[in-house]
């Protein structure tokens, strides 16, 4: 690329990356309607939500601590913007630094993080059952996802970054699918989607997390979910799926490849009522436990004796 | 026509408040989530918080107990916001009409909050989720 397309793409990047983020948003609203054979809402919506939410007021809870109330939904956005800033670099530059992937591991955990803050200090009683089913939450699936990276991790050979594992396909192995598997529930539950919206539960806790945020505040969650939806699947596209093209046809089979988790993760969302705190739990500790343990045991051997399907 | 408004009418987001309805609009407003009218196409959404609303769905008289509980709930919606009376009585008590529990109806109630509060009426016992659709459009391009 030269110098200055170079300079432009990175001008563009973040807005762009917040546009196909709403693009994601209205897609995921569509097919959930068609699913229910309904006609579902304009493209613009999601735009149409951020104008509105922006043009309203702010109210702040008498109780709230005001400070960490208005800072959580930015820090959040910050975090998401520079996980896909992240990916984009390694994407189209491709270029990345050893051990970007543990620093993208700690960067998916700041939107929950921001979220538990968040919500924590508006001193709302559902808003704070919201944060300890969020937070328990975090802490169930963020094991299974660290080690589904650790089996993708064994698989390339102990590769530490993000752009030398893309060049590579784990997904295309037994313990590398099993890891996919259980990678992708994990960022179903990251979404916030359906089996695993317990901590927004609109019918239980009335929008949990998020209740006592109204206005641009509430704006800024929105186009920080919007993001999530675009940085999430790319990183798993990276990181299982042999990444994404620039050129060709290698950036029509990486739209493909985004396009088919995304998918994935819709009518996960569609087939399934929500489960338990507990159920949640037990789901990802105990059942994709075992399920990334023998994934562990089989990339091991398969990388000691040099089977490449395994 | 600011764009504040302009965005408010493409996406209202709204919140049901029961203030002592016998319950009979508040399945003809399920009704109207369902598949068969579909008003997401329209851009409203049911929102389980009235600080994300931009309408309030009163169904009910407004009972004693009801009162101070709308006027908080009017209170945590943002503004601008729209109230919609869905229903013979939250229009004007209906056949509760002096009864000893009505504390009035309910658009009176809303005033004593806010003066300025834009209301719209949906009579009918109760109405059909056409009524509701065609009195959100009328009172949307009203603002």
């Amino acid at each position: 690329m030269s110098v200055p397309l170079n300079i432009l793409f990175w001008v563009v990047v973040i807005p762009g990356t917040v546009i196909l983020g709403l693009v994601a948003c209205w897609i995921v609203r569509k097919v959930s309607a068609l699913v229910q054979w309904r006609v579902g809402p304009p493209l613009c919506q999601p735009l149409y939500d951020i104008m509105k939410l922006m043009g309203k007021e702010i109210l702040v809870p008498q109780d709230a601590q005001r400070t960490v109330f208005m800072a959580a939904p930015l820090v959040g956005l910050a975090g998401v913007l520079l996980l896909s800033m992240m990916l984009w670099r390694i994407t189209v530059a491709q270029t990345a630094f050893i051990g970007d992937i543990i620093v993208a591991i700690y960067l998916m955990v700041l939107p929950s993080l921001a979220l538990i803050l968040g919500s924590s200090a508006s001193g709302s009683p559902h808003a704070a059952i919201g944060t300890s089913r969020e937070m328990k939450l975090v802490m169930g699936y963020e094991l299974s996802l660290v080690l589904a990276f650790i089996v993708v991790i064994i698989k390339t050979g102990g590769q530490l970054d993000l752009a030398t594992i893309a060049q590579q396909a784990p997904a295309l192995s037994i313990s590398g699918m099993l890891a996919f598997l259980v990678a992708l529930l994990c960022v179903q539950a990251k979404l916030g989607f359906v089996p695993f919206d317990i901590a927004e539960a609109e019918t239980e806790v009335a929008g949990g997390v998020l209740i006592e945020y109204s206005g641009a505040l509430l704006a800024v969650w929105k186009v920080m979910h919007a993001v999530m939806l675009v940085a999430l699947p790319l990183f798993l596209v990276t990181v299982f799926l042999g990444g994404f093209g620039t050129t060709g046809w290698s950036l029509v089979w990486g739209i493909g490849k985004y396009v088919l988790i995304v998918v994935l993760l819709i009518l996960i969302k569609n087939t399934n009522p929500r489960v338990r705190i507990d159920q949640a739990m037990k789901f990802f500790w105990f059942y994709c436990g075992i399920a990334l343990v023998a994934a562990i045991i089989l990339a091991t051997i398969g990388s000691y004796y040099g089977i490449g399907w395994l | 026509m600011s764009w504040k408004i302009w965005s408010l009418k493409k996406s209202p987001w709204v919140f049901h408040v029961n203030a002592g309805a016998c319950n009979n609009c508040d399945i003809e407003i399920v009704n109207l989530l369902t598949p068969k009218f579909d008003v997401e196409r329209l851009g409203i959404k049911l929102v389980g918080s009235p600080r994300h609303a931009d309408a309030l769905l009163v169904t009910g008289v407004g009972t004693r107990q009801a009162v101070p509980r709308l006027k908080e709930v009017y209170r945590q919606t943002a503004k601008p916001c729209v109230v919609f009376l869905v229903g013979a009585c939250s229009c004007g008590t209906g056949i509760f009409h002096e009864g000893y529990h009505v504390e009035g109806p309910v658009d009176k109630i809303i005033r004593e909050e806010d003066p300025n509060a834009i209301i719209a009426y949906v009579p009918g016992c109760p109405p059909k989720p056409e009524a509701m659709i065609s009195g959100i459009v009328k009172a949307l391009s009203a603002l």
